[in-house]
């Protein structure tokens, strides 16, 4: 059985990094690691089963209305995400707010339906979704541990770093709760991950 | 009438929606080579938010709405359409873009020409699906959703306009190789980040 699609955009071809897509969300849910964990698994699960879906419907969809009908296909797919995680993890879905809503116009749902599930036979558009979507959360797990971590001393709400606030000795970093901290980390990551893998490094002008 | 003035002052600089909300950050890192395009894709953006908001306002007020159907007849006052904001939202902002892109081609072929493949992009813009969603988290009425929508485009042309001309700059500065083009647009990005979180606390 071939991976490949599974396993390619978790690393070399990932939709942060390498593809530039899906960043809107990535920084907005990553002050706490729980909320990018959450956010990760829903944008994986949406991914993977729209571009089953649009995979599937391929010779049937006409070629001038496709974006809308991905749309449909997305959005249907959001609905039930957010009806999910209303109905069995509430508090997380009031702190992701408006952001599970706006998996809808995440680029990179959009752009594997658009540039891969269109094009391939059901099994491997949903492995590609499924590794598309893993590769996104996986980043931002990784800015979601530093900045909980580094911005308010905790994991998963469990205390690690005891803060001067609360008498212990780490003074927190307010700058990794906001917006401009989650910019540096991303791009901190992303001048690792380049420098450790040369060949996603970008041409100079 | 003040607290309208508040409100755009506020959507523009302290809650912008590129800087402080991470919205619409892929067309803005993929169109920001040149300063010309910028200017042009926030154009559009801003227009497309001031039609779409007023309209999605008076749809989720007079349809989707827990009880708005009450309009309608006494039973379907029990109705809860909510759950189908997401497909309306997108629907309308989809929708109007098609329209604008019609319009824009019949009286405006000029400006039609400059905007090109963005008009299309933008339905999946999430700064203009993030508007919405935002006007019916915070409960807006009509004027301020227009104003909301209005200038919170504004503030993401404002954004991506500057972030082109900085990055028009960049051209000539010796970047690290693993820093070259994302890496380094994320640094800008988190600077002009830094720059427009001093204008918070500004009350008119």
């Amino acid at each position: 059985m071939n991976l490949n699609p599974f396993t390619d955009p978790l690393v070399d071809n990932n939709p942060i990094s390498k593809q530039i897509l899906g960043i809107c969300s990535a920084l907005a849910v990553t002050t706490k690691l729980e909320t990018a964990v959450v956010m990760g698994i829903a944008v994986a699960a949406v991914t993977a089963m729209s571009n089953l879906t649009v995979s599937l419907l391929r010779h049937r969809i006409p070629q001038s209305i496709r974006i809308i009908i991905e749309l449909t296909v997305i959005a249907s797919l959001v609905i039930v995400a957010d009806q999910f995680l209303k109905a069995y993890f509430f508090n997380i879905s009031k702190q992701l707010s408006v952001y599970v809503g706006l998996i809808i116009t995440n680029c990179i749902v959009m752009g594997r339906a658009e540039a891969y599930a269109l094009k391939n036979p059901p099994w491997p558009s949903f492995l590609d979704g499924l590794g598309n979507g893993a590769g996104y959360g996986l980043v931002l797990i990784v800015i979601g541990a530093f900045r909980e971590l580094l911005g308010s001393g905790k994991l998963f709400n469990f205390e690690v770093l005891r803060l001067q606030t609360e008498g212990g000795w780490y003074a927190g970093n307010g700058l990794l709760q906001l917006a401009p901290g989650a910019f540096f980390l991303l791009a901190a990551l992303i001048w690792i991950l380049r420098t450790l893998k040369p060949e996603q490094q970008e041409p100079g002008r | 009438m003040s607290h309208l003035v508040t409100l755009a002052i506020k959507s523009i600089f302290t809650e912008n929606m590129a800087l402080a909300f991470f919205l619409g950050m892929c067309s803005f890192l993929a169109v920001s080579q040149k300063v010309k395009t910028a200017v042009g894709l926030g154009l559009a953006v801003t227009l497309v938010m001031t039609l779409t908001l007023p309209l999605n306002h008076l749809i989720l007020n007079a349809i989707l709405k827990p009880g708005a159907l009450g309009w309608l007849s006494d039973e379907c006052a029990s109705i809860d359409l909510s759950f189908l904001v997401y497909l309306c939202f997108i629907g309308t902002i989809a929708a109007s873009v098609q329209l604008v892109e019609m319009l824009l081609e019949r009286f405006l072929p000029a400006l039609h020409l400059s905007l090109g493949i963005f008009l299309p992009l933008i339905a999946v813009n999430c700064a203009i699906l993030g508007g919405s969603l935002f006007m019916a988290e915070r409960d807006y009425d009509c004027a301020e959703s227009a104003v909301f929508g209005l200038s919170s485009g504004l503030g993401w042309m404002l954004a991506i306009t500057a972030f082109a001309a900085i990055r028009e700059k960049l051209h000539y500065s010796d970047v690290p190789k693993g820093l070259r083009g994302l890496g380094i647009s994320f640094i800008t990005t988190g600077l002009m980040a830094i720059a427009f979180m001093a204008f918070s606390g500004i009350q008119l």
